[in-house]
């Protein structure tokens, strides 16, 4: 219990904000943020795959620490779990906190340790990295080389953590 | 991200979204996602919190397997601690307004003299 006064307790407009500090650096047309009405819908019951017998699969937004520029779509073995990943070229909020751990973004460790205790079936063997200043165009054929990869991997959950 | 996630559940893959821009991911339309009101860059738990980090993913898997329909967001009570992040991130004011609009003019500078270079 805070006894803290929760006078700010608002979530934040990432797009608002965005749109605000690009529009004080000049750039006059806002970037546009993807929108669909229509949204595809998995229900896990239907499946017939129970959690304790899932591959589970992790899509980051974040790099191996070593990489050749101009970045590109990679899968890793997800184990070991990497002690440490590229994000310093990423939009997070670099005065508020740090990404040392990469328990906060990258959920490998976590999910190795759900599968040991049984409540997943196992961790995908690879885990998949996307990079995000591409127009939304790459971004769809990167998605569908994920797809595949995922389907190779026998991924039935995936979990996408975007810093 | 959110349209990697659109495309993998289109494909019969179950997936779902954890992460701290609700309103980005959130209006491109996922199927799932878990909300953790922190700032940008921990959007499983704070450094060094083991538990909280495992709460998350639990929370997420918990959702793929109970949600009964798209646009499922599940917001988790995580307590950074303090607010101030949330005015400082991306921060704009009479204080920095100037300042911003000469980085945005010395961006551009140096695009348009790397585009020139290019060109000869």
């Amino acid at each position: 219990m805070s006894d803290r006064p929760q006078t700010h307790r608002r979530t934040v407009s990432y797009i608002d904000k965005s749109r605000e500090f690009y529009g004080a650096h000049g750039y006059g047309k806002p970037y546009q943020w993807a929108s669909y009405d229509e949204v595809p819908f998995v229900k896990w019951a239907d499946k017939g795959v129970d959690l304790s017998e899932a591959t589970v699969g992790v899509v980051t937004t974040s790099f191996p620490t070593v990489f050749t520029a101009p970045k590109e779509l990679y899968a890793q073995a997800s184990a070991p779990v990497p002690d440490a990943m590229f994000t310093k070229d990423l939009s997070w909020d670099k005065d508020a906190t740090h990404t040392n751990d990469v328990g906060t973004f990258l959920p490998l460790a976590a999910l190795h340790a759900l599968a040991d205790d049984g409540v997943i079936g196992k961790v995908a063997d690879r885990f998949y990295g996307v990079p995000t200043e591409y127009s939304q165009r790459r971004t769809h054929a990167d998605a569908e080389q994920i797809v595949a990869w995922a389907k190779d991997d026998g991924v039935d959950v995936m979990v996408l953590v975007p810093l | 991200m959110s349209l990697v996630a659109r495309h993998l559940e289109a494909e019969g893959i179950a997936t779902v979204i954890v992460g701290s821009a609700q309103d980005i991911v959130e209006s491109a339309g996922v199927p799932r996602f878990v909300f953790v009101d922190y700032p940008l860059g921990n959007p499983l738990g704070r450094p060094g919190d083991l538990a909280e980090q495992r709460h998350s993913v639990e929370a997420a898997l918990d959702l793929v397997a109970s949600a009964a329909g798209p646009r499922m967001t599940r917001r988790l009570d995580f307590d950074w601690g303090s607010d101030e992040w949330r005015d400082i991130y991306m921060h704009v004011g009479d204080d920095n307004r100037e300042q911003l609009a000469e980085l945005g003019r010395q961006r551009r500078d140096k695009q348009s003299a790397r585009k020139n270079e290019v060109g000869v």
